[in-house]
């Protein structure tokens, strides 16, 4: 089920509508506060609800892990480094909480230095991990497809 | 410009009743638009309902006293701090925009019934830097802050319907600014040019107006619900509800360590501040 915003908790911050991989968290015109702009294309990929600093965002889960009409809410802290889960059912009573760690490493520090590493041989291209590469790509041919060599430009901003 | 009462060379113009009764018209205008909104948006049964679903899920009751206790701490830490802002310059944009509000308008009301307790000279240092606050949040937030411009990369000329109350509040201070300056520009006293001053005192009068008189449309009632939801808010977290919100965990602890066995068996057994994660950089990237 969709995210959905909780109104009067939020703040209009924005981090929703920066996470969105969708793009589709938005900010309403009328009360500049987040919403979903487009309810049919979230994959509740659960981005937003972890990013909110005022859990204002919330998703229904499906029913096949807890019978409809429960509560699933989640709480992402970053500085622990943990991500705690709540899920309660529609009775009130089986109340479930859970804890993860999201990283072992201090946050910016676990960056791979990839240009010190060995560059990509021929035959990594031919290999049978990217053999089902698609052919735009042109990695056969050494020049990877861009905005740029196709005449293409991408303008700054949200336009709807 | 800034020891004097901008209202007085008013008088001769418009009779002081006329002043007061404009005040007071626009008030009305605040508590009608307030109560409108609220019957439109249909708030106090949303809240009833929310209250009602809290209640519900409460662990414990929470007393009186503590309601007291956590009614001060809205007071202390949402309304008078502006504490609920995530984003700090937002929080100092609207900080100055509050108070700027606040002297402006009290100062104006204080002047127009012409309050005798504080001398004169005071109220009109207090309107100018009333005005002079509200310029300096509310043009901050209008070109850089508020996240249409700052998060979805709109332009700062786009308007839209959200942006009556925080337009209108900066030209009024705007006008208010500019008005009292021409009415000081000529010598021993006078006004230098009357057709100036009276076309932004006429600006100021309609931004004034439309400020108060479109808060069925405009973001105005904010200061009276949102202390409301904070409120609420907190007593959700204090009756054990939380929500329906996780707890917050001590990691350190051998009870949480023991219930959850991943968090010893990947972050040892005193896990490490990890840092801010990605509330290291503002949203800004849409």
């Amino acid at each position: 089920m969709p995210t959905f915003v909780y109104m009067t908790r939020c703040d209009g911050c924005g981090q929703c509508v920066d996470i969105c991989p969708s793009d589709i968290m938005h900010i309403d015109k009328t009360l500049r506060r987040a919403y979903n702009i487009e309810p049919n294309m979230c994959w509740e990929c659960y981005s937003c609800v972890k990013a909110c600093p005022h859990h204002a965002i919330d998703v229904r889960g499906y029913a096949d892990f807890a019978p409809l009409g429960h509560s699933v809410r989640v709480h992402r802290d970053e500085e622990k480094g943990t991500i705690a889960w709540r899920i309660k059912f529609r009775n009130g009573k089986k109340d479930m909480e859970l804890l993860a760690p999201i990283t072992t490493k201090p946050w910016g520090t676990g960056f791979p230095d990839l240009s010190a590493a060995a560059a990509p041989g021929g035959d990594m291209v031919k290999g049978e991990n990217l053999y089902n590469e698609p052919k735009y790509v042109a990695m056969n041919d050494n020049a990877l497809a861009t905005l740029e060599s196709n005449g293409l430009e991408i303008k700054e901003g949200v336009y709807y | 410009m800034f020891m004097t009462n901008p209202f007085d060379a008013l008088t001769s113009l418009i009779s002081a009743d006329v002043m007061q009764m404009y005040i007071i018209v626009m008030a009305v205008l605040v508590a009608g638009g307030t109560i409108l909104d609220m019957m439109h948006k249909k708030s106090a049964k949303y809240f009833a309902l929310d209250t009602a679903k809290n209640d519900k899920n409460a662990k414990r009751a929470v007393g009186a006293g503590e309601k007291a206790g956590l009614a001060v701490a809205v007071v202390a830490n949402e309304v008078l701090t502006s504490g609920e802002f995530a984003n700090t310059k937002r929080r100092i944009s609207h900080l100055l925009t509050m108070y700027g509000f606040i002297l402006f308008v009290a100062s104006s009301a204080l002047m127009i019934f012409e309050c005798d307790t504080i001398a004169t000279t005071t109220l009109a240092q207090l309107w100018h830097i009333g005005a002079i606050m509200l310029c300096i949040g509310g043009y901050w937030f209008w070109f850089f802050i508020r996240v249409d411009v700052n998060s979805e990369g709109a332009k700062w000329y786009k308007l839209v319907r959200a942006d009556i109350f925080i337009v209108s509040l900066f030209t009024t201070a705007t006008f208010a600014l500019i008005w009292s300056y021409l009415q000081s520009g000529g010598e021993h006293g006078a006004v230098a040019d009357m057709g100036w001053t009276t076309l932004f005192f006429a600006l100021f009068l309609v931004s004034n107006t439309t400020l108060f008189a479109s808060v069925l449309w405009s973001k105005f009632a904010h200061m009276f619900f949102k202390p409301a939801a904070a409120f609420q808010k907190r007593v959700a977290h204090a009756d054990g509800g939380n929500l329906n919100l996780p707890g917050d965990f001590d990691l350190s602890s051998p009870e949480v360590q023991a219930r959850f066995p991943d968090i010893p068996e990947y972050m040892g057994k005193n896990p490490e501040n990890m840092g801010a994660g990605i509330r290291r950089e503002a949203p800004n990237h849409y």
